[in-house]
């Protein structure tokens, strides 16, 4: 069907071929199959009024084969190149600038602090020794020792330990967690985060805030989640 | 030379006449041409419907949250003459604005309760428009501008709120960061969020913030966005809010006289 249109239209559009010779790639011109014509048709569409001449359209001025992806005069060339320019450079821009404010230095307390020797903590205690300048918990049952955060699951403020109803109390909406750090009353949505626990060649307990282990992943059951004593 | 005399001298001076065009001669043209002829009357329309000013309809809450939004960008500016946004002076900058700068209470305290009225009457805007239907077609665009405005209206706010820099200011600010954790494909702790690599080091908070913590970055941060960022954002989609007004058909009015 195509080439049927393409044979019909083109010797009588008027126009001569030398106009392949004014755009880029004649050579493609050469050698590109022949069954792209004009116009091609989809399955299943009706061609619209084939017996028609010259619609005016340019499809009419195209040379058998012309895939029409070189036909740019070299004013439209220069025009598209331009764009590809000025956006090239519009998104390299953007690109950088948005690099721009993930700063590679940050100038922060370190999250890794040494929390002392597991000797100083007595079996079956919650320590708070760290919990105002750290945020954190060290707690020791009979063999083993790990840390929390403390920070609620909720919104963010420091729990309180309450050594006589043996919980931490969240101040601000009355969230609620067992010493294991498993939540059961209150608003928070899921359990309190323990950190990543690991001995200095010292023997001293190296405590890094910045490797958690979250209860719902399993994460406590981990080896680097607590120290055997 | 009498005050008569003098008036003519100066109103037909050349200096006078480059100045204003036209003078208050009480014609439609003239007064037509007063309003058109200033680049600030000008935005306003040069004639407007009877209904427009039947504050019982309007509520007139658009204008005086534009007249709002001036006073908190001339009181702030008057206030960055003697606030620096570091962790180390920001607080004691604020509290010398209040208690020692000549007039410097009211000027801070004009500025939050402006802002605090601003946020207000854009809401009490947004209900009359909704309950006016004044967001149907053909004012449907510029409906989807005054939601943009609300946004960064709040988002002022909430920049502006940090910069008192105490407990109160960095705790709201830390809660209020935290949701950006749990953006989708964007924060830390939001869905897909980890399985793309995301990190509170590397996530859409970490830029937020300029940190991992409302810290000094976030501070300089927040202070760059109140003043400089979100203000002209803002103004410029004003400028297309009031414009777009006048292209859809002037402000709305009762069924029937629309």
């Amino acid at each position: 069907m195509a080439d049927e249109l393409s044979k019909e239209s083109n010797p009588e559009s008027g126009i001569p071929h030398e106009l392949g010779a004014t755009t880029l790639g004649p050579a493609v011109v050469k050698a590109a199959p022949k069954s792209v014509g004009a116009l091609p048709a989809r399955p299943g569409e009706v061609p619209s009024r084939p017996q028609k001449k010259d619609d005016g359209l340019r499809r009419t001025a195209q040379p058998e084969g012309d895939q029409n992806i070189w036909r740019y005069s070299r004013r439209g060339f220069l025009e598209k190149l331009g764009w590809v320019g000025i956006f090239s450079f519009l998104g390299v821009m953007m690109v950088g600038t948005l690099r721009y404010m993930f700063p590679r230095v940050l100038f922060e307390p370190s999250p890794i602090f040494k929390a002392g020797f597991p000797e100083a903590y007595l079996p079956n205690t919650v320590s708070t020794k760290w919990i105002k300048d750290y945020r954190v918990w060290i707690i020791r049952t009979n063999d083993r020792i790990y840390a929390l955060l403390g920070i609620c699951t909720h919104l963010g403020c420091t729990p309180r330990w309450l050594e006589a109803e043996d919980k931490f109390k969240c101040p601000c909406h009355g969230s609620g967690f067992y010493r294991s750090g498993v939540n059961f009353e209150g608003p928070a949505p899921r359990a309190l985060e323990r950190l990543k626990v690991a001995r200095a060649e010292s023997g001293e307990i190296i405590v890094d805030k910045s490797v958690k282990f979250l209860y719902e992943d399993g994460g406590w059951d981990k080896p680097q989640s607590y120290l055997m004593v | 030379m009498s005050l008569a005399d003098l008036k003519r001298t100066i109103t037909k001076s050349p200096v006078w006449k480059s100045v204003f065009r036209h003078d208050y001669k009480d014609t439609p043209r003239n007064r037509y041409l007063q309003i058109l002829s200033n680049v600030f009357l000008h935005l306003h329309p040069s004639k407007i419907s009877r209904h427009a000013v039947e504050v019982r309809y309007t509520w007139g809450m658009g204008g005086i949250s534009f007249f709002i939004f001036l006073v908190l960008t001339v009181t702030g500016v008057v206030l960055m003459f003697y606030y620096r946004p570091t962790d180390q002076y920001a607080y004691y900058d604020m509290k010398y604005l209040a208690n020692d700068v000549p007039f410097g209470m009211f000027i801070r305290n004009m500025h939050r309760w402006a802002a605090h009225a601003m946020v207000i009457t854009v809401w009490l805007h947004m209900l009359r428009v909704f309950m006016t239907g004044s967001y149907k077609p053909p004012r449907e665009f510029n409906w989807g501008i005054g939601v943009v405005l609300l946004v960064l209206t709040l988002l002022l706010s909430f920049t502006g709120y940090l910069l008192p820099w105490d407990q109160l200011a960095i705790w709201a600010v830390t809660v209020g960061t935290n949701m950006a954790r749990a953006t989708p494909l964007l924060g830390h702790e939001g869905p897909f969020g980890p399985q793309l690599g995301l990190r509170p080091d590397n996530d859409v908070r970490f830029m937020l913030l300029g940190g991992t913590q409302v810290g000094p970055p976030a501070l300089l941060r927040f202070y760059v966005l109140h003043c400089v960022f979100l203000p002209v954002v803002a103004g410029v989609l004003m400028i297309v809010h009031f414009w777009r007004i006048r292209k859809d058909g002037g402000i709305s009015g009762p069924v029937g006289k629309d």
